[in-house]
C-alpha cells in the first residue's frame, strides 16, 4: 500500500519534473547566471586549453537552445568581434614591442622607428618574438572567451524579458528601451521613403540640403509618432500613481541616494589597496542594502502585473548551477595544481590539461540538456517589403 | 453614460473656441457617429472623453465631461484607462510592445490585473476578434486592417464600458475597413459598449450608428436621430443626397432601405442615362506606354509584366486591395522607383533611363505620404523651391491658387489641412508641366468637400491635356473622378475598362447609387437628377 502510494507520487513527481521541461524560454536570469558565471570562470585562467573548451560550451550550448528571433542572430557577430579582440591584441603586441628577453624565440623582425629619448618607454617595431605572440594571442582569448560570455547570454534571453525582471521601480527604464526598440525599425523606414520620395522632386540626395530635406520629414514624423505614442499610452493607463504619498517618495530617494554613495564608497575602498579591506566591505554591503531598499520602497508605489511571468523552476535551479559549479571550481583552485590555470610561456611548452577544471567547464555544457528546448513560433510570412508601399 | 455639460474648448493662441456650449449625453451601448469636415473639432471632442483634452492636448475646457459619473476635470486620462478605451487614427503610432499577445496584455498591465485574469481575457479577446492565428507575430509585419484590430483588442482588454474610435478605417483598404467595421458593430450588440466613432467614409457605418453628432464648424454640436440629422447635414454620402434628391422620408441610410423605397423611382428614370456620370475630357492622343513592366521587391514580385496606355485627358483610378502592386506601379512608371522589366514610354523617352530632373518633367508622381517632400518652413519657401527647380518664377504660386485659392505665403506647410497638403504638393509636382500626373492614395484622411475640390482639380487638369492615374480605395470617389478603372490584384492589371462598365460589375467595386438603382446603370446622383429633369 505504502509503496502503491510511494509509486504514485513518485509518478506524479516525474510528470510535473517532466512538464517543467516542456518547451518554453527558460527565465533570461538563469541563462545570464550560466553566462556570467562562465566568464568568472574565463577570467581565472589563461589556459588555452580551457579557454578553448569555454568557447566549445558556449557555442554547443548556444546552437542548442537559441529560437531563430533575431537577436538570437547576434552570436556570431559576437564570434566575430571576438576575433578582431584578439586580432587587434596581437598586432599591437607586435608593433609597440615589450618586454622581450634574451631568451625569446624571435619570428621576424619589424623595421624599427626611432622614438625620442622622452618617450623612451615604448617602442615601435622592432623583433617580434613567439613569446610575446602566444602571451598576447591568449590575452586577447580570454577577452574574447568574456565577450562570447555576454554574446551567449544574449543570444539565449530574450532582451525584453530579461528588462521585465527589473524591480517594479526601475519599469520606466525597461519601457523606454522596448519603445525605442520597436521605433528604431520605424525611423529607418521613414528615411528610406523620404530618401526616395526626394527623387520626385529631382532633389539631390547628397549634401547639407539633402540633409535637410530629409532630416525635416523625418524627424516631423518621429516628433508626430511620440506624440501619438504618448496619448496613447496615457490613455492606456501608463503611470497610474497608486498609493504613493509624499513620505514614500522621499524615503525612496534618500535611500536610493545614500544607497549609491555607500556603493561608490564601498567599491572605492574595495579597490584601493590602501584602505582597510574590512572597511570597503561593509561600504560596499551597506550600500547595496540601501540600494535594494530603496528599489523596494520605490516599487510598492508602482501598481503593476506582468503578463505571463517567466516561472522558475528546476531547469533554471540547473542551468545557474552548472553555470556557478563552473566558476566556484576555477576560482577555489583546490582538488588541483592551480598553476595549471595560469601555465607559463617560459619554457616554452605544451599547457597541460587541468582534469578537474575541465570537468567543471564541460559541466556547464549540460545547460543545453537541463533546460527546456526554446518555443519555435510559427514561421512568419513574409515579411513586409520596406518601401513596397501598396 | 457620457454627458457634456455645457463644454467648450479653446486651444491656446486661437481665435474661437474649437466647440462651445456643447451639451449631450450619450446612453449606454450606443453606437455614436461623429461627422464633420475636417477641422471642425470631431478629434477635439473625441479626445475630452477620456481627458485627453486638456490634459494631454493643453488648451482650456469649461463646462463638464463626465464618465460614468467620473469627472474628466479630476481624472487623467490613466486614471480613465479602465472605463474608456481609444483607438486611434494610425494604429502603429499607439503599440508600446511588438507582439500581439503583449500588445493584447500590456493595457491590463497597467491596472494591475492578476495574471490568470490576463490570461483569460487575452485569450477571449483573441477569439472575439479573430486574432488567435497572430497571437506570436510581430506587430509591424500585420496587414493595416490587422494591426487596427489588434489596436482595438488591446482597448477591449481592460473591459472598457466605452469605446472610442478616430477615424478607424482612414487608412484601410474596404476590405480592412469592412473587418474592423464589423468587428465594431459585433461589440456593440455582443458585449453592449458604448462606441463613439469619427469617420470620414459614412457610407460605411451610417446604417449602425443608434445616434449622430454633427458639427457644423461654427463650434456648435447637433445631435440626434441619424435619418433626421442627416436631413440637412452638409456632409453626408451619396445615399443620403439620392434620398433628398427623390424626397424620400424617413431618410434610408442602408442600401437595403434604400432599394425598398427606389422602386418607383427606378420606374420614372429612362433606363439609359441621360447624361454620362462625368465629363470625358479624353483624347485619342496617347501620352504614356508601358508594356510588362516588372517590379520586384527581394522575393515578393510586386508588379509582374503590367501592359499600359495613359491618353491625354482621361482620369484613370488605379483600384485593388492593399498589396495588390499598386504604388510599385506607379513608382516604376515615374522612373523613381524600382523597375526590374518592361519599357515605359513618354513621348519617346523613358524616364527610368532619364535623370530625375528630366523625369519629373515627363512624369510628375504625389506620393501616399505627400507631406514626404515638403521640407521648407512656410508654404512660400516650398512654392519658390518648386519655381528654382525648373520653372519660372511665380509658377507654382500661380497653380495653388488655382487648386486651392487662399493658402498664406506664412503658413508652415505642417498647419494646412491634409487637402491643402495634397494641393501645394500637387503645384509643386505641376511647375515643370509634366504630361502625366500619378497620385498615390490622394483620398486617405480627406472630407467629403476636401474629395470635391481634388476631382475638380482632376477635372481642370485632364481638360488641359494631363494623363491622370489615381490610385485609391475609395469608390464613390472614383465614380466621381475617374473615366477608366484599372483594377490590381497580386501583382496583375485584372480589369481594365470604361469606369461604367467595371464599376456596375461586381457589387464590391459599386458606388452606393449603383447598388441602390441597379439594374440601371447610373453611377451619380448627378446623373439621376438629369434624369428626372
Amino acid at each position: 500500500m505504502a509503496a502503491a502510494t510511494a509509486r504514485r507520487i513518485a509518478v506524479t513527481v516525474l510528470d510535473r519534473l517532466r512538464a517543467d521541461r516542456l518547451p518554453r524560454g527558460l527565465h533570461p536570469v538563469a541563462w545570464w547566471l550560466w553566462a556570467l558565471a562562465l566568464a568568472t570562470a574565463a577570467s581565472r585562467t589563461s589556459n588555452p586549453l580551457l579557454l578553448v573548451l569555454i568557447f566549445a560550451v558556449l557555442g554547443f550550448v548556444v546552437s542548442a537552445r537559441r529560437t531563430d528571433a533575431p537577436w538570437a542572430r547576434a552570436f556570431r557577430y559576437y564570434l566575430g568581434m571576438a576575433l578582431i579582440v584578439i586580432v587587434i591584441r596581437v598586432v599591437f603586441r607586435s608593433v609597440f614591442a615589450s618586454g622581450i628577453t634574451p631568451e625569446d624565440h624571435i619570428l621576424f623582425r619589424l623595421p624599427h622607428l626611432p622614438t625620442p629619448d622622452w618617450y623612451a618607454g615604448i617602442q615601435i617595431g622592432g623583433p617580434v618574438s613567439l613569446e610575446a605572440t602566444l602571451s598576447a594571442t591568449i590575452d586577447g582569448l580570454r577577452l574574447a572567451c568574456l565577450l562570447c560570455c555576454i554574446g551567449a547570454a544574449n543570444s539565449l534571453a530574450n532582451p525584453k524579458r530579461a528588462l521585465r525582471v527589473l524591480p517594479g521601480a526601475l519599469y520606466e527604464l525597461g519601457v523606454a528601451v522596448t519603445v525605442a526598440l520597436s521605433v528604431a525599425p520605424q525611423l529607418v523606414e521613414s528615411v528610406r521613403r523620404v530618401a526616395r520620395a526626394r527623387r520626385l522632386r529631382a532633389g539631390k540626395a547628397k549634401g547639407v540640403r539633402a540633409l535637410r530635406a530629409i532630416a525635416l520629414p523625418v524627424l516631423h514624423d518621429a516628433l508626430d509618432r511620440s506624440l501619438r505614442l504618448a496619448a496613447a499610452m496615457d490613455s492606456r493607463g501608463y503611470g497610474r500613481t497608486g498609493t504613493a504619498t509624499r513620505a514614500s517618495r522621499r524615503v525612496t530617494g534618500v535611500l536610493m541616494l545614500t544607497g549609491m554613495a555607500g556603493l561608490c564608497v564601498g567599491v572605492y575602498g574595495l579597490l584601493d589597496p590602501s584602505v582597510p579591506r574590512p572597511v570597503g566591505l561593509a561600504g560596499f554591503t551597506a550600500g547595496v542594502v540601501l540600494s535594494a531598499a530603496g528599489l523596494a520602497v520605490g516599487g510598492r508605489r508602482v501598481s503593476r502585473s506582468r503578463y505571463q511571468p517567466d516561472p522558475w523552476r528546476w531547469p533554471e535551479w540547473v542551468v545557474a548551477g552548472c553555470g556557478v559549479l563552473t566558476a566556484v571550481v576555477l576560482s577555489a583552485g583546490t582538488g588541483y595544481d592551480p598553476a595549471e590555470l595560469n601555465p607559463g610561456l617560459y619554457p616554452l611548452q605544451w599547457p597541460s590539461l587541468p582534469i578537474l577544471p575541465a570537468a567543471a567547464i564541460l559541466a556547464a555544457a549540460f545547460a543545453a540538456f537541463a533546460s527546456p528546448p526554446p518555443l519555435t513560433a510559427p514561421r512568419p510570412m513574409v515579411p513586409a517589403v520596406a518601401g513596397a508601399g501598396s | 453614460m457620457i454627458r457634456f455639460e455645457q463644454v467648450s474648448i479653446a486651444y491656446d493662441g486661437a481665435e474661437r473656441p474649437t466647440v462651445h456650449d456643447v451639451d449631450l449625453s450619450i446612453d449606454e451601448g450606443e453606437l455614436c457617429l461623429v461627422i464633420g469636415h475636417t477641422g471642425s473639432g470631431k478629434s477635439t471632442l473625441l479626445g475630452a472623453i477620456n481627458g485627453l483634452v486638456p490634459h494631454f492636448t493643453g488648451g482650456t475646457l469649461t463646462g463638464r465631461v463626465t464618465v460614468a459619473g467620473r469627472d474628466t476635470a479630476h481624472h487623467p486620462p490613466r486614471d480613465l484607462a479602465d472605463l474608456v478605451g481609444v483607438v486611434g487614427q494610425d494604429p502603429s503610432a499607439g503599440f508600446v510592445t511588438d507582439t500581439v499577445e503583449e500588445e493584447l496584455a500590456y493595457g491590463m498591465e497597467q491596472l494591475a490585473l492578476d495574471p490568470g485574469v490576463m490570461r483569460t481575457r487575452v485569450e477571449e479577446t483573441l477569439d472575439l476578434l479573430g486574432l488567435a492565428d497572430l497571437r506570436h507575430r510581430g506587430l509591424h509585419e500585420l496587414s493595416g486592417g490587422q494591426q487596427q484590430r489588434v489596436a482595438i483588442g488591446a482597448a477591449l482588454t481592460a473591459h472598457p464600458r466605452v469605446l472610442v474610435l478616430d477615424e478607424p478605417t482612414s487608412a484601410l483598404d474596404p476590405t480592412g475597413a469592412d473587418d474592423v467595421l464589423a468587428t465594431i458593430t459585433k461589440l456593440v450588440h455582443d458585449l453592449g459598449v458604448t462606441v463613439v466613432l469619427a469617420e470620414h467614409r459614412l457610407e460605411r457605418v451610417l446604417p449602425y450608428a443608434d445616434r449622430v453628432i454633427h458639427l457644423p464648424g461654427d463650434g456648435t454640436a447637433r445631435h440626434g436621430d441619424p435619418a433626421t440629422l442627416l436631413t440637412g447635414a452638409t456632409v453626408a454620402p451619396p445615399i443620403v443626397h439620392l434620398g433628398r434628391l427623390a424626397g424620400w422620408a424617413p431618410l434610408p441610410l442602408s442600401v437595403r432601405d434604400a432599394r425598398r423605397h427606389a422602386s418607383a423611382l427606378r420606374e420614372r428614370l429612362p433606363s439609359v442615362p441621360p447624361a454620362a456620370h462625368r465629363t470625358n475630357a479624353a483624347t485619342a492622343k496617347r501620352v504614356l506606354r508601358a508594356t510588362g513592366v516588372v517590379v520586384r521587391h527581394g522575393p515578393v514580385v510586386a508588379v509582374r509584366g503590367a501592359d499600359l496606355e495613359l491618353r491625354a485627358g482621361e482620369v484613370t483610378a488605379l483600384m485593388g486591395r492593399n498589396g495588390s502592386g499598386k504604388s510599385s506601379l506607379l513608382w516604376a512608371l515615374q522612373g523613381a522607383g524600382r523597375r526590374d522589366g518592361g519599357t515605359v514610354d513618354v513621348d519617346g523617352t523613358d524616364p527610368g533611363k532619364v535623370g530625375a530632373v528630366r523625369a519629373r518633367t515627363l512624369v510628375g508622381l504625389v506620393p501616399q505620404t505627400a507631406t514626404d517632400l515638403l521640407y521648407h518652413d512656410t508654404v512660400r519657401g516650398e512654392l519658390d523651391q518648386a519655381d528654382r527647380d525648373g520653372a519660372s518664377p511665380g509658377t507654382a504660386r500661380a497653380l495653388l491658387d488655382t487648386i486651392a485659392p487662399g493658402i498664406a505665403d506664412d503658413t508652415h506647410p505642417r498647419d494646412l489641412s491634409a487637402g491643402q497638403q495634397l494641393a501645394l504638393v500637387l503645384a509643386v509636382q505641376l511647375a515643370v508641366t509634366p504630361r502625366v500626373v500619378l497620385l498615390d492614395e490622394p483620398t486617405r484622411g480627406l472630407d467629403y468637400q476636401a474629395k470635391a475640390a481634388l476631382t475638380g482639380t482632376l477635372d481642370r487638369l485632364a481638360a488641359a491635356g494631363h494623363a491622370i492615374v489615381v490610385a485609391t480605395h475609395d469608390v464613390e470617389f472614383a465614380t466621381g473622378a475617374a473615366d477608366r478603372v484599372v483594377v490590381m490584384a497580386d501583382g496583375d492589371i485584372v480589369t481594365d475598362g470604361p469606369a461604367p462598365a467595371v464599376l456596375t460589375a461586381s457589387p464590391a467595386f459599386a458606388p452606393q447609387v449603383a447598388k441602390i438603382l441597379a439594374p440601371l446603370p447610373y453611377l451619380t446622383v448627378g446623373q439621376v437628377e438629369a434624369g428626372l429633369a
